[in-house]
C-alpha cells in the first residue's frame, strides 16, 4: 500500500508527462501480481465496491467528527476524499496497511454491517498519505489528472510493446490482468480475444480553425455530414450479441434495449445515439432523460425511442475494414445497410457541396432550421484511426448563440479550482429583477478566474454556505448552443452548454439582455 | 465580565492604541514584521527590539513616528493601561500582547505556534479573560505534521534527483530562515543558494544571534552548480522567469496550505512540505482551553470554524471579521 500511495502522489502532483509514465512503468516492473494488476484497475477506474461508497465513508467520517465542522472543511478543501484523510482525528497503530490485494479482497468480503469499522481502522492505521490513496481508492474518484490513455503507455514504455496493440486487447482483459502482464513480460502470447467482440477505441475529430484550415484544404477531398447533437456510440453485433458502448467504452447497451435488440447483422459500426420518432431527433434534453437511467422504462421506451444514426464502419461482418479508406468504408456501409434492412438504425446523410462558401451556408441554415451543432468534414482517403489524429476528421461547429447576462451567484468550485468562486450563476432582466437562466464553470482563463473570485469576495452581499450572492453589477457575454424551455428556472429558459466567452467589465448591468430577447432561441429550436 | 477596553477593529480604548493597524494610526503596538501585520506610516509603534529591527529594515528607520521597544515579560504602563508582550513563537521576535486594565486581563495572540523553531523565541501560554486569537489553520483538516517529518521527505527527494535543484518557495521572513534552520538540525551541512530577496532579512537573523549557516547569494552561479543542490526562494519566484536558471527545478514550497493537495497542484508544486508558523487546529484548540478565557474572539482566517468549536464548549466567542485580513495566503503562513 505505501508503494501505491507514492505513486498516487507523485502521479497527483508531478506536472511532466514523461515522469509520469517513467514513474508508472517504474512501478508496474517491480510491482509484483496481482497488486499491479489492481493498481492499474484502480488508475485506470476500472475497480468499483459494491459496498464501499462515498456515502459510507461519509459516514464513518462523520461519527468521529461533527458534521458542522466537516461540511465547512469540505467546502474549504472541495475534494471529498481529500477532505475525509486530512481531518481523520485518529492517528497511530502500529500494524501497517495491509497489501493492495489483500485490501481489495477485505472490501469485497466484509459485510456492509462491518465495514464502517474496517475503514475506520484502516484510516487509523494509516500514515498521512496511504489515509489518502485509501480514502481515494475506496471512493473510485482519483481526480489525480491520469487518464487511462498514460496507464497504458506506460504499460508499452515498459514492455517496449506497441500502444495500439494493448488498447487493442485491453477491452477484453479481466481483473487482475494477470494474462496481460504475463504477455507484456514475454512469458506468455498476446491474450486471444473475439476480435470483433469488443470496444475499438474511436477515431476523433479536430475543430476546423477556419482563419488557418479552410484555405488550404480542397474541397473535393473531403466529405461532409451533419454533427449529430445525441451521444457518440459504438455498436457491435457478433454472432448474436450485440454490445453498445459510449465513447470511453462504457457499455451503455441496458439502457437502449429498444436499440440492441433491434439490430441484424454483425458488424462494428460508428454512431451517434439520438431519440425521437421515425428517425427525427428530439432535443439533446429528451436523450438526457434515458441517459439518466441504467435500465430503460416502459413510459421511456414508448415516448422516447432511441435510434442510431450510423456514419462509419470499423468491421463489415468479421472483417476489419479500417484501414480502408472512408470512401470504402462508406460503400460497405451502405451495402450492409441493403443486406441488412435495419427498424432502429439509419444512414448519417452526406452532404453535397461544391465549395467551402456553400458548406458554410448549410451549417449556418442547418443550425438556425434544425438545430444541428455544425458539420463534420471527413478525408475521403483516410483510414479509420483511433485517437484524435490530426487533418483527418474535422468538426466545424455553428457560431454560438451569445448573450449578456448579469451574475447573480458564484460558488467555490471543486479539485483544482478548490479555493475559487469559479461556478457562476448568471440571469437576465424580467421587468426590474434579473431571473437566472443558467450556470457556467469554464471560458474564462486562470487569471480572468483570479479577477472574478476577487471581485465576488469584494461584491458579495449575502452567503449561503458555499455560495455568494453577489451586487448585481457584472456583465458576462455567455455562449451557448441553444436555449430550451424549462421549468428549473425561474426564468422558464435553459441555455445549453453555456460558457463565458467574455467578461464585460465594460458593461453596465442595466444593458444586459431581458427575458424577452431570449424568446428568438428558444423558437430556434 | 464588564465591557472589554479593547474594540473589535483591536483598538485599545482608553489609550486610542491599535493594535497591528492596517492603516496608519497615532499609536500602533506591532504583533510581528509580517506586512499584513506590520505596516508604515504609523506616529508611535511599540513592539519586541526584534519587530522593530524587522521593520525598519523592511520599511527603512523612518518608517514610524518614533519607536519604543519593549522586552518581553516586561511590564509597561501606557496611560493607566499595562501592556506586556509575551513571545508567540511565529518569526523572530514575534510577540502576544497582554493588556491589562481595572482587573481585566485581555491577549491578543497575533500569529502564533507552540511547536518548537530555533529561530523564534518559544510560546509562553498567557492566562486571561478575552482572547483574542488567529485562526489561519482554524479547520479540523489541518492537523500539521512533525516538520522534521517533512525535511526528510526533502532530503530523500535531493537524493533521488541528483541531476536537478530544488528550490523551495518561501517567504522572505520567518520561513526562509526556519527552512534552513531545520535543514541545518536535521544535518544538511553544505552551503544553501538563496534568491536575492532573501539575503537581507537572512543577514539580520544572524545577526540577531540565529545561526544559519553557509548561505550563498544564487546569482551569476553557472546552471550546472546547482544540480543537486537547495535554493530558496519567495514563492513568486517559483513559476518566474527567475528559476529558468536552475537545472530542471523540482518545485517544492513549504507552507500549512500544502496539506492540501489539491492546493499544491493548483499552484504547480511537485513536491509540497507541510511546514507552518502557525497553529493548527489542535494546538488552537488546545491554547483556547488553557488559556482560561471564557470570551473568545476569532481574527485571520477560518473564523467560523473556531468560534463553532468554542460555542460548542460553552465560551462566549465571536469573529472579528477584520476587513483587511480576507482568507488567503498572506505572508508568512
Amino acid at each position: 500500500m505505501k508503494g501505491f500511495a507514492q505513486l498516487l502522489e507523485l502521479l497527483a502532483l508531478t506536472p511532466s508527462r514523461n515522469r509520469k509514465i517513467e514513474a508508472l512503468a517504474e512501478y508496474f516492473g517491480r510491482t509484483p501480481d496481482p497488486d499491479r494488476g489492481f493498481a492499474l484497475a484502480i488508475l485506470t477506474g476500472a475497480l468499483t465496491f459494491k459496498n464501499v461508497k462515498p456515502a459510507v465513508l461519509r459516514d464513518v467520517v462523520t461519527r468521529e467528527v461533527d458534521p458542522y465542522l466537516f461540511g465547512l472543511s469540505y467546502d474549504y478543501v472541495g475534494d471529498l476524499g481529500e477532505t475525509i484523510a486530512l481531518i481523520w482525528p485518529h492517528h497511530g497503530g502500529t500494524e501497517p496497511l495491509p497489501s493492495l490485494t489483500e485490501l481489495i479482497e477485505l472490501f469485497n468480503t466484509t459485510s456492509k454491517a462491518e465495514l464502517p469499522a474496517l475503514i475506520g481502522s484502516l484510516l487509523t492505521r494509516a500514515e498521512i498519505n496511504e489515509r489518502w490513496a485509501l480514502v481515494k481508492l475506496s471512493t473510485g474518484a482519483l481526480r489525480i489528472g491520469l487518464s487511462a490513455r498514460l496507464a497504458k503507455t506506460a504499460l508499452a514504455q515498459m514492455s517496449g510493446k506497441d500502444l495500439q496493440e494493448i488498447e487493442e486487447v485491453w477491452h477484453g482483459l479481466t481483473l487482475p490482468y494477470g494474462e496481460l502482464f504475463a504477455w507484456l513480460d514475454g512469458k506468455a502470447e498476446r491474450p486471444d480475444i473475439d476480435h470483433a467482440a469488443r470496444f475499438h477505441p474511436l477515431m476523433l475529430s479536430n475543430p476546423i480553425d477556419e482563419e488557418k484550415d479552410i484555405e488550404k484544404l480542397d474541397p473535393r477531398d473531403f466529405a461532409a455530414e451533419w454533427k449529430w447533437d445525441g451521444i457518440r456510440v459504438q455498436l457491435i453485433a457478433s454472432r448474436g450479441r450485440v454490445s453498445m458502448f459510449s465513447r470511453t467504452g462504457d457499455d451503455v447497451a441496458a439502457a437502449f434495449p429498444d436499440v440492441v435488440e433491434s439490430v441484424f447483422g454483425d458488424g462494428v459500426l460508428d454512431g451517434e445515439l439520438l431519440v425521437g420518432r421515425d428517425f427525427e431527433p428530439a432535443p439533446f434534453n429528451d436523450l438526457q432523460q434515458r441517459l439518466n437511467r441504467k435500465v430503460a422504462t416502459q413510459k421511456h421506451l414508448a415516448e422516447l425511442p432511441a435510434f442510431v444514426r450510423v456514419y462509419d464502419m470499423l468491421f463489415d461482418e468479421n472483417a476489419d475494414i479500417r484501414t480502408l479508406p472512408w470512401t470504402e468504408r462508406r460503400a460497405r456501409l451502405e451495402a450492409w445497410f441493403g443486406r441488412h434492412p435495419q427498424t432502429r438504425l439509419d444512414l448519417s446523410e452526406v452532404l453535397a457541396f461544391s465549395n467551402w462558401e456553400e458548406l458554410a451556408e448549410m451549417r449556418r441554415r442547418g443550425a438556425a432550421e434544425h438545430g444541428h451543432e455544425g458539420v463534420m468534414v471527413k478525408l475521403r482517403v483516410s483510414p479509420y484511426v483511433p485517437g484524435r489524429p490530426k487533418g483527418l476528421w474535422f468538426k466545424w461547429k455553428r457560431d454560438p448563440n451569445t448573450v449578456d447576462a448579469v451574475l447573480m451567484y458564484a460558488q467555490r468550485g471543486h479539485g483544482k479550482r478548490s479555493s475559487f468562486y469559479s461556478d457562476y450563476t448568471f440571469g437576465v432582466w424580467k421587468g426590474n429583477e434579473i431571473v437566472p437562466i443558467g450556470k457556467a464553470y469554464f471560458g474564462f482563463t486562470d487569471e480572468e478566474l483570479k479577477q472574478l473570485d476577487k471581485w465576488v469576495r469584494q461584491n458579495t452581499i449575502q452567503s449561503f454556505g458555499p455560495v455568494r450572492e453577489v451586487r448585481k453589477e457584472l456583465v458576462f457575454e455567455v455562449a451557448f448552443d441553444s436555449a430550451q424551455q424549462s421549468g428549473r428556472h425561474k426564468s422558464g429558459v435553459a441555455l445549453r452548454f453555456p460558457r463565458i466567452n467574455r467578461i464585460r467589465w465594460d458593461k453596465p448591468a442595466a444593458e444586459a439582455a431581458t427575458l424577452d430577447d431570449m424568446q428568438v432561441f428558444l423558437e430556434a429550436t | 465580565m464588564a465591557q472589554p477596553f479593547l474594540d473589535r477593529d483591536l483598538r485599545v480604548k482608553p489609550i486610542n492604541a491599535w493594535i497591528d493597524p492596517p492603516r496608519p494610526q497615532g499609536r500602533a503596538i506591532i504583533t510581528h514584521g509580517h506586512s499584513d501585520h506590520a505596516r508604515p506610516g504609523h506616529g508611535a509603534v511599540l513592539a519586541t527590539p526584534d519587530t522593530i529591527a524587522i521593520m525598519q529594515e523592511r520599511y527603512g528607520p523612518d518608517c514610524a513616528g518614533s519607536f519604543q521597544a519593549l522586552d518581553y515579560r516586561t511590564p509597561l504602563d501606557v496611560d493607566g493601561v499595562t501592556v506586556t508582550l509575551y513571545p508567540a513563537g511565529h518569526i523572530l521576535g514575534s510577540a502576544q500582547v497582554l493588556l491589562e486594565h481595572e482587573g481585566q486581563r485581555i491577549v491578543v495572540t497575533g500569529d502564533y505556534k507552540r511547536l518548537p523553531d530555533r529561530t523564534a523565541q518559544a510560546f509562553e501560554l498567557v492566562e486571561c479573560d478575552l482572547l483574542v486569537t488567529e485562526a489561519t489553520f482554524g479547520l479540523p483538516v489541518f492537523q500539521h505534521p512533525d516538520p522534521q517529518t517533512e525535511v526528510v521527505r526533502l532530503l530523500r527527494s535531493v537524493e533521488a534527483f541528483p541531476e536537478r535543484a530544488h528550490v523551495i518557495g518561501c517567504y522572505a521572513l520567518g520561513k526562509a530562515q526556519r527552512m534552513i534552520s531545520l535543514l541545518r538540525e536535521a544535518g544538511y551541512d553544505v552551503p544553501i543558494y538563496l534568491h536575492g530577496a532573501m539575503l537581507s532579512l537572512c543577514a539580520l537573523y544572524e545577526e540577531r544571534g540565529i545561526a544559519l549557516g553557509e548561505l550563498r547569494h544564487a546569482l551569476d552561479v553557472p546552471k550546472e552548480q546547482f544540480a543537486g543542490q537547495i535554493v530558496i526562494a519567495p514563492p513568486s519566484a517559483l513559476k518566474d522567469r527567475w528559476s529558468r536558471r536552475l537545472p530542471d527545478p523540482v518545485l517544492c514550497m513549504a507552507s500549512g496550505w500544502m496539506s492540501v493537495k489539491q492546493r499544491a497542484r493548483q499552484s504547480g508544486v511537485e513536491l509540497p512540505l507541510v511546514i507552518s508558523d502557525h497553529a493548527d487546529w489542535n494546538e488552537l484548540r488546545q491554547t483556547i482551553a488553557d488559556t482560561g478565557a471564557h470570551k473568545i474572539w476569532v481574527t485571520h482566517g477560518a473564523e467560523e470554524a473556531l468560534v463553532y468549536h468554542c460555542r460548542q464548549q460553552g465560551l462566549e466567542a465571536e469573529p472579528l471579521n477584520i476587513q483587511a485580513f480576507e482568507e488567503g495566503e498572506e505572508e508568512g503562513d
